[in-house]
């Protein structure tokens, strides 16, 4: 976006050119049959309505930054994720990542690309293939990519040692693993090809408050320590905050606040923001007690059938009539600020 | 607090049988819980919290559950299923974590709720089902008498779980028991959830037993927490007191390594090495004795002792605690500065 540079104030440094730049992007999922086609008659729709999973998601992502990309389940943050690294195929939009839009390329173009694009799943377990020991589950993409067996078996091994387990551990199976080791296998496995930018999608959400706090900590090193850009997806805002140089937070498909880490939370200015920071429980029960809760009503509607005009309109504390019949568009709120929102009134309200 | 509990749980231990032995998932543990109060039972996965729950409903049937559960002054372990059968949903009720599996997927949802008042109360049929729709609209369902009709795929997560509280208060229970009822939720469905157990409890002066792994939840609705780890009671205090004074290792490695949004983040977090032991083979002495960094610090005789024999849980401070170290009279600093 350049909206700031537009913005009356100094003209900022043109910024190097992001490693990642996704516009526009889209996800259809088309409707289920809900009869095959013989069986259809009229009067009876054939197909539910088509899901906009993700409706128009833009951003910037520099090399080595962290973004985090944070709402709640069924906003389409998994799948936008899944369109970076090409696991789908957005069906509008592009992709754009180190000056090549890889949004439309084949597998057999997309092959070599892959050792800079990895990616970090949610269950450590189901994402390791049972009957492969350790080595053969993080050298595999080293062979992939044309490595030799005994050089992928050495990088393997040092792998395991960047990822804080021992080297005996090469010839165990995931099943040997606990959920923290298991993720740091496939951490290792993500690290293999020396990527420049990882997704990862709910890396600690399966694991309990004790582990994760191990693997956020390994997450932070490796960025500091080998400098990937990393795509953190998550729906746990504390996590995010740890983690992550910016965040944009998403709503039924859409990206509707993103900006610098310290702004987003220090002072939200969306409405739908606020919300959710107010809803996180804080462990201290005096905080709790003391704190101005903004409740919502309702539910994340179907993205099936998305509300007109502002999507957040109807549990929005703040909707007003424009809101109901116009979209808002991700723009500067306050001009100079690294932070924009798709409102037609955020916070604080302009008093002039 | 004044008066009698409404329950009171001493020396609950229970025992599967497994291909490998037996396993002990839960030893020793004692609490109580008085009428209008919540207990938070906090821990993470394997620590036996769900267990426990189950143990108190009477629904464990595999396992050997000894020890005594006493509801408003009546014995409940030994108790035959039929006695059992009249107190469930009855005088004590429960939610779970995940609804959709919790809910029938052939009834709708307001027959289920009146299916409770019928066996229970022996209520006629239509009585039973306004009484159902009654119950959806207390706990803030639109359009309850319409939704009554509906089956449980038709609502959203949060509405199930709505469903399942309508369900388990049907019958006016004296105790809840939720079982991390808001786990598999959204933050924002979460807050909305939590507040309505409140206003629930406040209406009905229920005791809500709440089971999560979450602390945060914890700090927000529970009055007194229990803190287990490896099946047994590491602590136990007023919410407060807890937060305040973590008394035990294991309970202040909780709150250190948890990423926080009232936080600087500068530093990394304080994780706690290791992962939580394996019940199939448990150690002689203190279960967190591996990971434990006062025990690393000890003198190696005081470290022995840990290895090797169970802490008991004493009183310190208003805290129950299971800790060999613990130091009884120093007073624990109060975590940073704020």
């Amino acid at each position: 976006m350049t909206a700031a540079a537009a913005a009356p104030v100094a003209p900022l440094p043109a910024p190097p050119a992001p490693l990642l730049s996704v516009r526009d992007l889209k996800m259809t999922f088309p409707g289920r049959t809900a009869f095959p086609g013989w069986m259809a008659f009229p009067g009876r729709r054939a197909r539910s309505a088509a899901v906009r999973a993700v409706d128009g998601v833009s951003f910037d992502l520099a090399a080595g930054e962290t973004l985090g990309l944070v709402g709640e389940s069924g906003c389409g943050k998994s799948t936008t994720g899944r369109m970076i690294v090409r696991l789908l195929e957005p069906t509008a939009g592009s992709v754009v990542y180190d000056g090549r839009d890889i949004s439309r390329l084949r597998q057999r173009a997309l092959k070599p690309l892959r050792r800079e694009l990895q990616m970090v799943f949610q269950d450590p377990h189901s994402s390791l293939n049972p009957r492969w020991t350790a080595a053969r589950i993080i050298a595999d993409p080293l062979l992939v990519q044309g490595g030799s067996a005994a050089g992928a078996r050495r990088r393997a091994a040092e792998l395991l040692e960047l990822v804080g387990l021992l080297p005996q551990h090469l010839d165990r199976y995931p099943h040997e693993f606990s959920g923290g080791q298991a993720q740091r296998i496939g951490i290792a496995r993500a690290l293999a090809t020396g990527p420049r930018l990882i997704v990862a999608d709910e890396p600690v959400s399966a694991l309990d408050v004790s582990v994760q706090a191990q693997i956020v900590n390994l997450l932070a090193r490796l960025q500091e320590e080998l400098g990937p850009a990393f795509l953190f997806i998550s729906h746990d805002l504390s996590v995010v905050k740890r983690v992550c140089d910016r965040v944009a937070v998403m709503y039924l498909g859409r990206i509707v606040e993103t900006g610098d880490k310290e702004r987003v939370y220090a002072a939200p200015a969306h409405p739908y923001t606020r919300a959710l920071l107010s809803a996180v429980p804080l462990p201290d029960p005096a905080a709790e007690r003391a704190r101005e809760r903004i409740m919502l009503s309702g539910t994340l509607p179907s993205p099936a059938a998305p509300p007109p005009g502002c999507t957040f309109h109807p549990r929005c504390p703040k909707a007003r009539e424009v809101c109901r019949s116009e979209v808002p568009l991700l723009r500067v709120a306050t001009a100079g600020e690294a932070r924009e929102v798709a409102c037609h009134f955020p916070e604080p309200e302009p008093s002039g | 607090m004044a008066g009698e509990p409404l329950l009171r749980v001493s020396d609950l231990t229970v025992t599967f049988p497994t291909g490998r032995g037996p396993v002990r998932a839960v030893e020793g543990l004692g609490f109580s819980v008085h009428r209008g109060r919540t207990l938070g039972i906090v821990g993470e996965s394997g620590s036996g919290k769900s267990v426990t729950s189950l143990a108190v409903m009477g629904l464990h049937t595999g396992a050997e559950v000894t020890g005594s559960v006493v509801l408003d002054g009546r014995e409940l372990t030994g108790l035959a299923e039929r006695e059992l059968n009249r107190l469930r949903g009855r005088r004590m009720a429960m939610i779970f974590q995940d609804p959709l599996s919790a809910l029938h997927p052939y009834y709708t949802v307001g027959e289920q709720i009146a299916e409770h008042h019928r066996v229970h109360f022996g209520s006629r049929r239509a009585a039973s089902r306004r009484r159902a729709a009654e119950l959806l609209g207390e706990v803030g369902i639109p359009e309850p008498a319409l939704r009554a009709g509906a089956y449980p795929h038709q609502f959203s997560g949060g509405m199930r779980q709505r469903v399942m509280i309508a369900m388990a208060l049907a019958c006016e229970p004296e105790l809840l028991i939720a079982d991390e009822p808001t786990t598999a939720l959204d933050v924002t469905v979460q807050a909305q959830i939590l507040e309505l157990i409140a206003r629930l409890q406040e209406q009905r002066a229920l005791a809500v037993v709440l089971i999560t792994h979450d602390l945060g939840v914890v700090a927000r609705v529970a009055h007194e927490v229990l803190v287990m780890y490896g099946g047994r009671a590491v602590e136990q205090a007023p919410v407060d007191a807890l937060f305040a004074a973590p008394a035990h290792p294991y309970t202040r490695g909780l709150l250190d390594s948890l990423p926080r949004l009232d936080d600087g983040d500068d530093e990394p977090l304080r994780a706690i090495p290791g992962s939580p032991p394996s019940l199939l083979d448990p150690a002689p002495g203190c279960a967190f004795a591996p990971r434990c960094p006062r025990a690393a610090a000890a003198a190696p005789a005081e470290r022995t002792r840990c290895e090797d024999t169970r802490p008991e849980l004493r009183s310190a401070e208003g805290h129950l605690v299971a800790c060999h170290l613990s130091p009884h009279t120093a007073a624990h600093a109060r975590r940073g500065t704020r």
